[in-house]
């Protein structure tokens, strides 16, 4: 071992500096602790909660679930496991039909997102440095509003005796009001209205730091500004483009809100149904192993989302 | 860089702009609609705003919502900035990874999913150790563990971006390491922390997933309250609450972030001042 090297193994074999250099150098996880232990306890350690639950009977009591882990009176520890829930999740086909809705549903209104959201993106990028944060305001204000609010505001356009159909029928393009309200059409309509902002910020992020000088040379080499837009522009506006769309896709496939109030029967979300599964049913373990299942398939989309951000971050 | 919009751009982002803010400003609209009827315009009043007032439900959910909001700010604030400071200056250690993935999941985790995890851990704990009761405390714990994810998020890009020189100029004329963080560098972390207040306060002001999941009998809050009217359809007292709730939210915001801007161009101006 060369006598040069310094690292933590030699450090520690020499004689500890004294006075209170313990606190010193474990001092900082009096920072570290607080929020680590409170998000470990009230976000994550949930989790484990809802996938022993979801191994658990109905019963009627409180809580509406049996333990799974019991003591005998002759001291014997069993372990219940109920794996009903989940074979129940697979034979009735309400719980694979409802998340391929969700699925197809939170994928068109990403795709209809982004091709909105990215010349969006694009034009407030293009714009003047004092320009781009008043309309990156007017884009981030109703990021903030609330979204029950806003889907009630919708609500007051599209329905029946709204101002759509108002309109329409004093030009008289139409003769009959138009059924809008409680049809597919409406939660793709009010998705695209509640998550538009998530899908302008970060492509806005990434297109602003794209460096011109990259198109002038394409321009100068002959390239249409099509072409420059398909071989330089897109692939360097993709960490923004994956980031936008996680960010819409996952709360999307979740969503309660906006199926409940603007959609109809037939629009039967993943959110609405562990919803009626946990205030209508009160079948908990059932719901738990809804959420288990869901957040399994989740877990890529977060996964992939997490990557794209770290690296738009570190850029 | 030419600065050149193309008419088809300009008209993509007066469409999206439009979408976002036609259905806000119509609802605003109608909430001054004197007649009782929401499709039919009976002039201008302001009466639905005056029974807003003599409603008890409403305003007893609205003032458990603020008083929810405030302690929930406070305490993301502190908890969101301790993690943030965490992640920024210690680049090692155990679990570094874990706490950035506790920070950043809430983000994007479907509320739904955390809102029913939560009540399990809630009930299950109330079964176990008699604590807590569903109600006031289980949704600012709620409410907390998403709201300090945003506070990370926004102060941990202003920590990053913190010059040090004065930090490490006050430890070496002997102030410990606590002490040269709260004399140099928490001053300029006020704007990001105000903002991160009131960012979170609207974030819990408009929660009603989760909010809806983990609170007990007798604890409505203001959007638990008009989910219940709204789902009933359009009525115009929900309008005038719905107006006075975006507009409060709208301050809050848009002074958030005349905050930011103005701790912005300050740093700048220092940084000019530095140079010279």
């Amino acid at each position: 071992m060369t006598p040069a090297i310094y690292d933590e193994a030699t450090a520690n074999a020499l004689p500890r500096p004294p006075r209170g250099d313990w606190l010193k150098r474990q001092g900082k996880w009096l920072i570290i602790l607080p929020p680590m232990l409170f998000l470990l306890v009230f976000f994550l350690i949930p989790f484990g909660f809802a996938l022993v639950i979801s191994f658990a009977d109905t019963a009627v009591r409180v809580p509406p679930f049996t333990d799974i882990l019991s003591v005998s009176p002759d001291w014997h520890i069993h372990l219940t496991l109920n794996l009903g829930n989940f074979k129940y999740l697979f034979s009735d086909e309400v719980y694979g039909l409802s998340y391929l809705y969700s699925l197809k549903t939170a994928f068109f209104s990403t795709v209809i997102c982004l091709g909105l959201g990215y010349p969006m993106a694009y034009a407030i990028a293009r714009t003047s440095k004092s320009t781009q944060s008043i309309l990156l305001l007017i884009i981030i204000l109703p990021f903030w509003t609330s979204f029950l609010l806003r889907v009630y505001a919708l609500e007051g356009i599209i329905r029946e005796t709204g101002l759509l159909n108002t309109a329409l029928l004093w030009l008289g393009v139409i003769d009959h009001p138009l059924q809008i309200m409680r049809t597919t059409f409406a939660v793709y309509l009010g998705i695209i209205y509640s998550y538009l902002p998530f899908m302008v910020l970060p492509l806005f992020a990434t297109l602003e730091k794209l460096d011109h000088s990259l198109l002038e040379a394409a321009a100068d080499l002959g390239s249409p500004p099509w072409r420059a837009f398909i071989e330089v522009t897109l692939p360097l506006s993709m960490p923004g483009i994956i980031a936008g769309s996680m960010l819409v896709f996952i709360p999307a496939i979740g969503e309660f809100v906006i199926p409940t109030l603007l959609g109809g029967p037939d629009n039967l979300m993943i959110g609405r149904v562990l919803w009626d599964e946990f205030f209508g049913n009160r079948d908990w373990p059932v719901a738990s192993a809804v959420a288990i299942a869901f957040l399994v398939l989740l877990v890529g989309p977060i996964a992939l989302y997490q990557h794209y951000s770290t690296k738009q971050l570190e850029a | 860089m030419e600065n050149r919009i193309s008419p088809f751009l300009m008209s993509m982002l007066c469409i999206g702009i439009a979408i976002l803010y036609i259905p806000i400003l119509v609802l605003i609209g109608y909430s001054f609609n004197a007649s009782a009827l929401v499709s039919v315009w009976g002039g201008f009043s302001t009466s639905w705003y005056g029974k807003l007032m003599h409603n008890d439900q409403i305003l007893d959910a609205a003032w458990l919502s603020l008083k929810i909001g405030v302690v929930v700010s406070t305490g993301a604030v502190i908890l969101g900035t301790l993690a943030a400071i965490a992640l920024v200056r210690f680049k090692i250690f155990r679990g570094r990874l874990l706490l950035t993935g506790m920070v950043n999941a809430p983000l994007v985790m479907p509320e739904i999913i955390t809102g029913i995890t939560q009540l399990l851990l809630f009930v299950s704990m109330l079964h176990l150790l008699g604590w807590p009761h569903r109600g006031f405390t289980t949704i600012v714990i709620a409410h907390i563990a998403f709201c300090s994810a945003y506070v990370t998020v926004t102060v941990q890009s202003r920590l990053a971006s913190a010059d040090r020189s004065l930090e490490e100029a006050a430890m070496d004329l002997g102030s410990g390491p606590v002490r040269a963080f709260i004399d140099t560098t928490l001053p300029s972390l006020v704007p990001a922390l105000a903002s991160s207040w009131l960012l979170s306060f609207t974030l819990s002001l408009d929660d009603l997933v989760i909010s809806s999941f983990v609170s007990g009998p007798g604890a409505s809050t203001l959007p638990m309250v008009i989910f219940s009217k709204v789902k009933l359809g359009v009525s115009p007292d929900v309008n005038a609450l719905a107006s006075v709730m975006i507009c409060l939210v709208g301050v809050c915001v848009l002074f958030a972030g005349y905050l930011m801007r103005r701790a912005e161009r300050q740093r700048v101006m220092d940084a000019q001042m530095a140079e010279r």
